[in-house]
C-alpha cells in the first residue's frame, strides 16, 4: 500500500466512510464549482469614488503611500517619487504592455530597464491585477509581464493600478481572475498590502525586512 | 520519530522560566496582540460572523477531508506540481532529502514552517550535508542561538536586543566588530543583508503553507517580511511541507479564514504578503522555480479524525490563544517543551506525542477560557484540556496523592450529611489556628498555598449550620 | 411542573419568588457572611430564601476529569434543588458549573437531560439575578459618608464573566452606593491564577499570574478590592497580604448588602490595616 493509500484509508476509517458515497462527492463536486462567496464585509460595498477613497485610505494605513495620476504622467510620477527620496533615477519593469506604451521617454533622466530582477536593481515598477479596497490590497500576477522577483527584490516598489480594476472586496479578484486567465492559473499570485516589515526584534515594527521598505501605489484613471 | 519533547519535564521547565530575568522582562509588558486584536475586530462588524464562517468551513473540509484531498492532488498535477506522501515525520524527511540530493542542494532557504520543527527537518537536512538557513527574522535569530521557537508566529518573542546583538556579532564574524548594532533596525539591515545572499544562492526553497486550495491546486502562505517569498520564487526548486488539515476548497473559503487569520494573530487586516503557488514557472515566465514539490503529511492527524479532537484540526495557526492566556503569559513557550505551546499546543500535543508524555500541558490550566474567546475558528480548548484530563483520570495518569485526596473529598462531597460534619469540624480547627490574625502562612497538604500566600480562615461554623440555627 | 418565565425560572404568579440558596463550598466553609449577605440581598428583593441540604456543584471532580463523580453530585444537586423557582449562588464558577457545564453532563441519558435543562435554566449567579431577573436598579446599601469615599476596584471572575456574561451587573449596582468610588484595573478581566486545583498543583505559575494581578490592583490606588468569587478573592486576598499591601478584599455581595462590618477576607480587624 503506498502511503497516499494509507492515508487516505486512514481518513476515511475514521470518518466511518468509504469515499465512494455520493451524497459526499455531489457536496465537495457542488461546491468546488459554485464557489459560494460566505460574509463578505461592507466596507468594500461602495460606489466607485467611495472604494477608491477607501482604497487610498487602507493603503496609507498599512504604511504604503498613494498618487492619482494620468496614465501618461506615470513616468513622471515615477521619477518624482525616486527623486523626492533621494533614489537612483533607475527603475526595472516588467514585459506588461501598459507599462510599455507610456511615454516613458519623456523622462530623460529616468533609466528604465526590462525583464526579471537578479537583485541589483533598487526600484522596480509593475502594473497590479487589480486591488481591494477592503484593505488596501494589491493583486499582483507572476508571468513576463510583471515578474515576480520584480515585487520582492528591489528596495522601493511602484505599482500601478487602474481604478477600475479597484474592487471592493477579494470575491470580486478571485471572479476576475477566473474570467480573465481561465485556466491558466499564474504560478504566483500575490496579494500585496503595504511594504515589507518585521516585529522579531524586540517587538519594534521596522520596514523593509527582506521585500521592499518603500510601496508607492499609482491609481490611474480615477478622477 | 518527531522532535524529542521535554514537556514531561514541565514543571522543571516552569521553575526555569519563572526564574529567567530577560525572559520575565519580555513576557512582563503583556504581548501587545491583544490590544491590536481587539482594535482589529472592534474595527470589522462582520468579525463574529467571519468566525462562525472560518468554523464552518473547516468543519465540511474536515469531513469531507478525503475527497478534498484527491481533488487537490488531481489539480497540483494537473498544473505541473508534484505530490508526495509521508505517513509520518520519517517518511517526510526522507522525501525532503532525496529531492534536496537528487538536485544536488548545497543549500536550502526555509520560510516558516512549524512542521519543519515537528518533523526535526532542519538537524536531519545538516547531518545529511544539506545546510538549511532559516529566512524569517525571529527564525533566524534562533537557529544561530540553536534553539526552538518559543512561539507560532513570533519565534524570537523571549529575546531583547541585546540578546540578538550578542548573538550577530558571535556569528556573523566576517564584519566589522566596532559596528553599531544597538537599535533593532541596525539588527534587521544586518539580518536582510546576510540572508539577502542566501536567497539568491540557494538550491531548493521549503516553505509551509497556511492554506491548501483544492479549487486551484494551490499552496498559500502568509508573511510579513517577504521572506516566504522568496524562498519559494529564487531557487530552482520550491518545496512545500504541509499537514492534511491544511486543506480549503476554494479560493472563496480561503479568503473567509484569511480575514480572520491576520486580525486574530497581529491584528493587522491582512499580513503584507499573502502569496498563492500553482505549480513551477510557466514556459514563459522569466522567475520562478523550475519544480514544485509539495509534501503532504499525515503524523498523527488523520488519527483525531471522528474522535473527540476533531474540532483541534481547524486550528489556522494564529496564535491568538497563547497571546491572551495566563499561563503562557508567565511562563512562555519553551516551558511546554515541544513545538506547539500555549492553548493549542496543551491540546494538540497530547495527540501527537502522547498524553503520557505531554500529560502536564492540559492540566496546567485555569480553564479562564480566552482562548476560545478569542480563537477565530471557535475551537473549545478549554473543553478539550478536560478531556485530556479524563483520559488521564481513566488511564490513572494522575500523581497516586492526587487521586486518592480527590477521592476522599469525593466520598465527602457525595454525603452531604457527612460534608457538613466534617467541614464543621475543619471550620472550627482552622477557624482556631488563625485566631489572631484570621489568616495562616503555612498549612499542611497546601503548601503549594502558603508558599506564596497567606490562607483566609474560616469565621467559624458552616454557613449550613448558622442558617439552620437562625431559621429555628 | 409550574411553567416557565421568560428568564427560565418558574410563574410565580403573585407569591414571592422561592429562591434555593447554593451558597458554594468555599463560602459555607472560609466565609458564611457571603451566604447572609446573599440571602439578604435576595430577601430584600422579595424573594423567599431557603437552603437545602448540600455539598459542592462537583468542580473538582469535573475539572479532575472524574466525570462519574461529577454526574452523581450533579444528580443529588439537581433532585435538591427541584422545589424552587430559582436556583441563585453567589459565584460566576459554581453558577457557571451548575447552568453550562450541568446539561453536558447528561447528553445521551434517556432521563436526565429534561430535568438538568430546567435546572440551568433556573440558575443564576446572584448579581446578574438581581439585576438581570429581579430588574434592581439600586440597592439600599451605603457606605459611611462622613469619611471620604472609600476607593475599590474590581476583579472579573473568569467564569462568570466568559460563561455567564456578569460584567456590567456588578458595576450597575456599585455606582449606586453613596460613599463608594470605584476605579478599573488594568486588565480586570484577566484571570487571577485561581483555577481550582491549579493554585495548588502549579503553584508556581499561579503565583506569577496573581503577582501580575495584584500590580494591577495596587495600581490603581485602592484600598477596597471586590469580586463576585470567594475563591479568586482568597487567592488575591493570601498574596496581597503576603506581601503587606493594606488592601481589604471582600465579596461583592457583602457590600451590596451593607455588611462591611464584619472583618475582611484573611483579616480579624475591621477598618484599615497599617502596613507591616
Amino acid at each position: 500500500m503506498t502511503a497516499r493509500d494509507t492515508i487516505l484509508a486512514s481518513i476515511r476509517r475514521a470518518l466511518g466512510v468509504t469515499g465512494r458515497e455520493a451524497p459526499r462527492r455531489q457536496a465537495v463536486a457542488d461546491r468546488l464549482k459554485e464557489h459560494p462567496r460566505g460574509v463578505v464585509p461592507a466596507r468594500g460595498q461602495l460606489p466607485q469614488p467611495e472604494r477608491l477613497a477607501l482604497f487610498r485610505a487602507m493603503v496609507e494605513a498599512a504604511a504604503g503611500t498613494v498618487e492619482d495620476v494620468r496614465a501618461d504622467d506615470v513616468p513622471g510620477a515615477v521619477a518624482r517619487f525616486l527623486r523626492a527620496h533621494n533614489l537612483p533615477m533607475a527603475i526595472r519593469r516588467g514585459a506588461d504592455p501598459r507599462l510599455a506604451a507610456l511615454p516613458w521617454d519623456r523622462e530623460r533622466t529616468l533609466a528604465v530597464t526590462t525583464g526579471a530582477s537578479r537583485g541589483g536593481d533598487l526600484a522596480a515598477i509593475s502594473h497590479a491585477f487589480g486591488a481591494a479596497a477592503e484593505s488596501g490590497t494589491l493583486m499582483l500576477t507572476s508571468g513576463a509581464d510583471n515578474p515576480t522577483t520584480l515585487n520582492f527584490l528591489p528596495d522601493t516598489h511602484v505599482v500601478v493600478v487602474a481604478a477600475a480594476d479597484v474592487a471592493g472586496d477579494y470575491e470580486t479578484l478571485w471572479q476576475r481572475l477566473r474570467e480573465r486567465l481561465g485556466a491558466a492559473v499564474p504560478r504566483n499570485v500575490n496579494l500585496i498590502t503595504g511594504p515589507s516589515r518585521s516585529a522579531d526584534i524586540a517587538q519594534t515594527l521596522i520596514l523593509g525586512a527582506h521585500g521592499p521598505r518603500r510601496l508607492h501605489v499609482l491609481v490611474v484613471g480615477g478622477h | 520519530m518527531t522532535l524529542r519533547a521535554t514537556s514531561p519535564a514541565f514543571k522543571e521547565n516552569v521553575r526555569e522560566a519563572l526564574s529567567d530575568v530577560q525572559l520575565q522582562k519580555a513576557l512582563g509588558g503583556g504581548l501587545g496582540f491583544t490590544e491590536q486584536r481587539r482594535r482589529a475586530a472592534e474595527k470589522l462588524p462582520e468579525f463574529e460572523a467571519l468566525r462562525d464562517s472560518a468554523r464552518d468551513i473547516k468543519n465540511h473540509t474536515l469531513a469531507h477531508l478525503d475527497l478534498y484531498l484527491e481533488a487537490y492532488e488531481e489539480r497540483v498535477v494537473a498544473t505541473g506540481g508534484q505530490v508526495h506522501y509521508a505517513v509520518d515525520a520519517e517518511a517526510a524527511r526522507t522525501i525532503i532529502l532525496d529531492i534536496c540530493r537528487t538536485a544536488a542542494a548545497k543549500t536550502v532557504t526555509k520560510g516558516k514552517t512549524m512542521i519543519a520543527e515537528e518533523i526535526g527537518l532542519n538537524d536531519f537536512l545538516e547531518q545529511n550535508g544539506v545546510v538549511p538557513v532559516e529566512t524569517d527574522l525571529g527564525e533566524y535569530i534562533i537557529q544561530i542561538r540553536h534553539e526552538t521557537p518559543s512561539h507560532i508566529i513570533a519565534p524570537a518573542i523571549h529575546l531583547n536586543k541585546e540578546q540578538v546583538e550578542e548573538d550577530f556579532r558571535r556569528v556573523h564574524t566576517h564584519l566589522p566588530p566596532d559596528r553599531n548594532l544597538s537599535e533593532p533596525a541596525t539588527l534587521l539591515a544586518e539580518a536582510r543583508a546576510i540572508l539577502r545572499e542566501k536567497f539568491l544562492a540557494a538550491d531548493v526553497g521549503i516553505t509551509g503553507a497556511n492554506f491548501l486550495v483544492a479549487e486551484t491546486g494551490s499552496s498559500i502562505i502568509v508573511t510579513n517580511e517577504g521572506n516566504g517569498d522568496l524562498t519559494q520564487t529564487l531557487p530552482k526548486i520550491h518545496i512545500v511541507l504541509a499537514t492534511i488539515e491544511k486543506l480549503v476548497p476554494t479560493l472563496e473559503d480561503a479568503a473567509q479564514l484569511l480575514r480572520v487569520l491576520a486580525r486574530s494573530a497581529t491584528g493587522q487586516e491582512m499580513a503584507v504578503y499573502t502569496t498563492l503557488s500553482t505549480g513551477p514557472r510557466r514556459p514563459d515566465d522569466p522567475d520562478g522555480p523550475a519544480q514544485y514539490h509539495v509534501v503532504i503529511l499525515d503524523n498523527g492527524r488523520s488519527a483525531m479524525l471522528g474522535g473527540e479532537f476533531q474540532d483541534m484540526l481547524r486550528c489556522i495557526r494564529c496564535g491568538a490563544c497563547m497571546n491572551h492566556c495566563p499561563v503562557f503569559n508567565a511562563i512562555g513557550g519553551h516551558a511546554y517543551g515541544w513545538v506547539y505551546p500555549g492553548p493549542m499546543g496543551a491540546v494538540l500535543t497530547p495527540s501527537l506525542i502522547g498524553v503520557d508524555q505531554a500529560g502536564h500541558l492540559p492540566n496546567a490550566s485555569t480553564f479562564c477560557g480566552r482562548c476560545e474567546e478569542v480563537c477565530p475558528v471557535r475551537i473549545p480548548l478549554p473543553r478539550m484540556m478536560r478531556s485530556w484530563r479524563e483520559r488521564e483520570f481513566e488511564r490513572h495518569l494522575s500523581p497516586a496523592t492526587v487521586r486518592s485526596g480527590l477521592a476522599v473529598w469525593a466520598f465527602f462531597a457525595k454525603r452531604p450529611r457527612l460534608y457538613g460534619l466534617a467541614t464543621g469540624i475543619a471550620a472550627r480547627a482552622l477557624s482556631l489556628a488563625g485566631i489572631f490574625t484570621g489568616r495562616l502562612r503555612w498549612l499542611p497538604l497546601a503548601s503549594g498555598w502558603t508558599r506564596y500566600r497567606d490562607f483566609p480562615v474560616p469565621q467559624g461554623a458552616t454557613f449550613q449550620s448558622q442558617w439552620k440555627r437562625r431559621k429555628r | 411542573m409550574a411553567e416557565p418565565e421568560p428568564d427560565g425560572g418558574r410563574k410565580t404568579e403573585g407569591r414571592p419568588k422561592r429562591v434555593g440558596l447554593f451558597v458554594t463550598c468555599l463560602v459555607d466553609l472560609i466565609r458564611p457572611s457571603v451566604g447572609f449577605a446573599a440571602a439578604k440581598l435576595l430577601e430584600d428583593a422579595g424573594c423567599v430564601v431557603e437552603v437545602p441540604l448540600q455539598s459542592c456543584c462537583g468542580q473538582p471532580a469535573f475539572n479532575s476529569g472524574d466525570r462519574a463523580t461529577t454526574r452523581e453530585i450533579a444528580e443529588a444537586v439537581i433532585t435538591a434543588f427541584a422545589p424552587y423557582d430559582y436556583v441563585v449562588a453567589p459565584s460566576g464558577s459554581c453558577a457557571g458549573m451548575l447552568k453550562t457545564h450541568y446539561p453536558e453532563l447528561f447528553h445521551g441519558d434517556p432521563n436526565w437531560p429534561p430535568k438538568a435543562e430546567s435546572f440551568a435554566d433556573r440558575t443564576f449567579e446572584l448579581v446578574s439575578f438581581l439585576v438581570d431577573v429581579l430588574g434592581v436598579e439600586k440597592v439600599s446599601s451605603r457606605l459611611d459618608e462622613q469619611t471620604p469615599p472609600r476607593h475599590a476596584t474590581y476583579h472579573d471572575s473568569c467564569a462568570g464573566l466568559r460563561e455567564l456574561g456578569v460584567k456590567a451587573q456588578p458595576r450597575k449596582l456599585l455606582a449606586g452606593i453613596a460613599g463608594l468610588m470605584l476605579t478599573e484595573m488594568r486588565d480586570p478581566d484577566v484571570c487571577c491564577g485561581f483555577g481550582g486545583t491549579f493554585c495548588v498543583k502549579y503553584a508556581d505559575i499561579s503565583n506569577a499570574i496573581v503577582g501580575r494581578k495584584v500590580d494591577n490592583i495596587a495600581a490603581t490606588g485602592a484600598d477596597l478590592l471586590l469580586a463576585g468569587d470567594l475563591g479568586c478573592l482568597m487567592n488575591m486576598a493570601g498574596r496581597l497580604q503576603r506581601d503587606g499591601k493594606p488592601i481589604a478584599v471582600r465579596h461583592v455581595a457583602e457590600v451590596l448588602a451593607g455588611m462591611t462590618d464584619l472583618p475582611p477576607i484573611g483579616e480579624r480587624s475591621t477598618g484599615r490595616r497599617p502596613t507591616r
